[in-house]
């Protein structure tokens, strides 16, 4: 006999589970990036290299998720938010984590060499903006308390001063790529012009992870808007 | 009546497979939500239903069992050909039985209910016309198809929201839970007892005024919310548990109350469904047992209620059982908070058709209190579709009912005489 029923029929595995699985491997892929750029900074390309292979199979990994999660999002479902949420913060998940890739790629490909006076500044950013996306982890960890909540109350508080958290340190993200480009500008003149122009784009690449990890934050927060 | 007792012994024979299929589909869906919440263990699921299902049978299965076996079909007009209604309602059972267990073996989701009255239907229309059917309580009945689920899923909706109010929605919920659940057990007890205490009983032989009825309610409520307080109480709070989720403690507490709830499924399962098999073995019955004259006024003999709710037993100890474990890994989505809730709106709806004598569908009652809950943010994802899929099993079943029970029928009017 096949023993199935109208109940179980009824019940869809919930989004909100590969959705924190999916950004908890974003996070493995991007925090990768602080270890690569001091490899970069020592100028030890081999380890910049094995860094950046890693970073590669943990945005598969990430990627593979994202591709299960799509598929069993079909329309037609009873969620406690909408379907185009979900998505769209996947969305921005996945994009983090083609950021990194990107980023560790570039530098590897070109094997660029980082100018001294930029190690410093540069490892303060890349910290912070690492940081920024993991605090828009934590915010994306406490959906599904926010579902067993029926998204009222403490629990909304709580994620709202979370995304709050998230608002800050991206400011400071900011704050510290205007100071890392004035380091760069400061001695663009001593170094080859392309190395320089893919200094600036890598820069502007690693911001985007924080920009993208607010969005993630600016998505949640529409969730609980409803 | 020439060959009363070979008709007796069919009746029993088919009412008993009909409840088999009942206890082997039915039940599992009205139990499974509990198991699928982890709020009771499967074994645990098997002897509520076992000894729940028999007692709302016995105790408030009357009204619904006397509507399947003599408010569908006029009977009054029956006097001249006795032996047309035995055919008929012994056909029912049958087709109905038939149809079931080949939409479990399918995975087909049909409706007891559905399937049992769209037999008598259809072998009143095919076999002596379609003037000897009550349409307006044909009417009547499907009207409550639709309502049934509509008001089982606002009763879900108000009490989830009630919960999230009371409970989960403050600064403690576990201190929260632990004041109010005792009050959602007490409703358990206090609707489940009036409704039974106010329609259920005449057969039993007890009849008690409104304001006896009231009384008796109050007391069974806050007898077993005294006992869910102390049960609560038992419950063991551990801080650490609420670090990766912060409500664990909370759903312990909820995962008492769906015990009771479980128990009200059953028993208002039990109320209402049990009699889709039963009502027609006690029409044969009734037949038989007055020499052919059909007996308008003899109530339901409480053997036939216990026959029921046997069946339904065996029934679920052979493959409800399977049915059920199914249900359990399907169900990771609900928890007890949510579970009671659902299981609440589709008890007191159950029950309340019971008290009216509505034979409705206790699946698709239960569907519409988990939907209720889930427009209430509380499910993290329910397939809609499922609707659609009802109304097609709608679609499929009556007609598939009525036309087994009508082959049934000629072949037993061609074999009797």
């Amino acid at each position: 006999m096949a023993f199935k029923s109208s109940i179980t029929r009824l019940f869809a595995r919930s989004p909100v589970r590969p959705l924190q699985q999916h950004m908890d491997r974003v996070q493995s892929c991007v925090q990768e990036l602080e270890p690569f750029f001091e490899a970069v900074a020592a100028g030890n390309l081999a380890r910049a290299t094995e860094i950046q292979k890693d970073i590669a199979v943990r945005e598969n990994a990430a990627d593979d998720l994202k591709h299960k999660l799509r598929g069993r999002l079909p329309r037609g479902l009873l969620m406690p938010m909408s379907r185009e949420q979900v998505l769209e913060v996947l969305t921005m998940q996945d994009k983090i984590a083609n950021m990194a890739r990107d980023i560790a790629g570039v530098v590897v490909g070109r094997e660029m060499k980082l100018p001294p006076p930029l190690a410093e500044p540069l490892a303060l950013f890349v910290r912070r903006c690492v940081e920024t996306s993991a605090q828009a982890r934590e915010v994306v960890d406490e959906l599904d308390e926010l579902v067993e909540a029926g998204f009222r109350g403490g629990a909304v508080e709580r994620v709202e001063n979370m995304i709050d958290a998230l608002h800050q340190i991206e400011r400071e993200t900011d704050k510290l790529e205007r100071r890392l480009r004035r380091s760069l500008f400061a001695i663009e003149a001593d170094y080859p012009p392309v190395d320089v122009i893919f200094w600036y784009r890598i820069i502007d690449w690693i911001g985007e992870i924080a920009d993208l990890g607010e969005r993630v934050g600016n998505r949640l927060q529409l969730m609980l808007a409803r | 009546m020439e060959f009363g007792t070979l008709y007796l012994g069919l009746a029993v024979l088919f009412g008993l497979f009909m409840a088999w299929g009942i206890g082997a589909n039915d039940v599992a869906n009205a139990m499974g939500t509990s198991v699928g919440s982890g709020a009771i263990r499967f074994r645990q699921a098997i002897i509520i239903a076992a000894v729940f299902e028999v007692a709302g049978a016995i105790l408030a299965g009357g009204e619904v069992t006397r509507t399947i076996r003599k408010d569908i079909v006029d009977v009054s007009s029956l006097s001249a050909n006795p032996e047309l209604l035995v055919y008929g309602m012994l056909s029912s059972l049958l087709a109905a039985a038939i149809w079931l267990l080949l939409a479990t073996r399918r995975g087909w989701p049909v409706s007891t209910t559905h399937s049992i009255i769209g037999a008598i239907v259809g072998f009143s229309v095919a076999g002596m016309g379609a003037d000897v059917v009550n349409w307006s309580k044909v009417g009547t009945i499907t009207l409550s198809w639709i309502v049934s689920p509509v008001l089982a899923g606002i009763i879900a909706y108000a009490v989830f929201s009630s919960v999230q109010r009371l409970v989960i929605d403050t600064p403690d919920p576990v201190a929260n839970a632990r004041r109010y659940v005792p009050g959602y057990i007490f409703m358990v007890g206090f609707i489940i007892s009036m409704v039974t205490l106010v329609k259920g009983l005449k057969h039993v032989g007890l009849e008690l005024s409104l304001a006896q009825s009231v009384g008796v309610a109050v007391a069974i409520g806050v007898g077993i919310a005294i006992l869910g307080a102390w049960l609560i109480r038992r419950v063991m709070i551990i801080a650490d548990d609420d670090r990766d989720f912060h409500y664990a403690n909370m759903e312990k507490i909820f995962a008492i109350l769906m015990v009771f709830t479980a128990i009200g499924m059953a028993f208002a399962h039990g109320s209402n469904d049990v009699a889709n098999a039963i009502g027609p073995v006690a029409a044969v019955v009734g037949i038989v047992q007055s020499g052919g004259d059909i007996a308008v006024h003899s109530a339901t003999p409480v053997w036939i209620l216990l026959l029921g709710g046997i069946g339904i037993v065996i029934g679920l100890a052979t493959f409800g059982h399977r049915v059920m474990a199914t249900i359990g890994r399907g169900i990771t989505e609900l928890t007890p908070s949510r579970g009671f809730a659902a299981e609440l709106g589709a008890a007191t709806t159950l029950v309340l058709a019971s008290g009216t004598g509505l034979p409705i569908s206790a699946t698709q009652t239960l569907v519409g209190a988990v939907l209720g809950v889930g427009f209430a943010r509380g499910i993290g994802a329910l397939r809609l579709d499922v609707v659609r899929t009802i109304f097609l099993s709608w679609a499929v079943t009556l007609p598939a009912g009525a036309v087994l029970s009508i082959v049934f029928f000629f072949l037993f009017r061609l074999v009797f005489s």
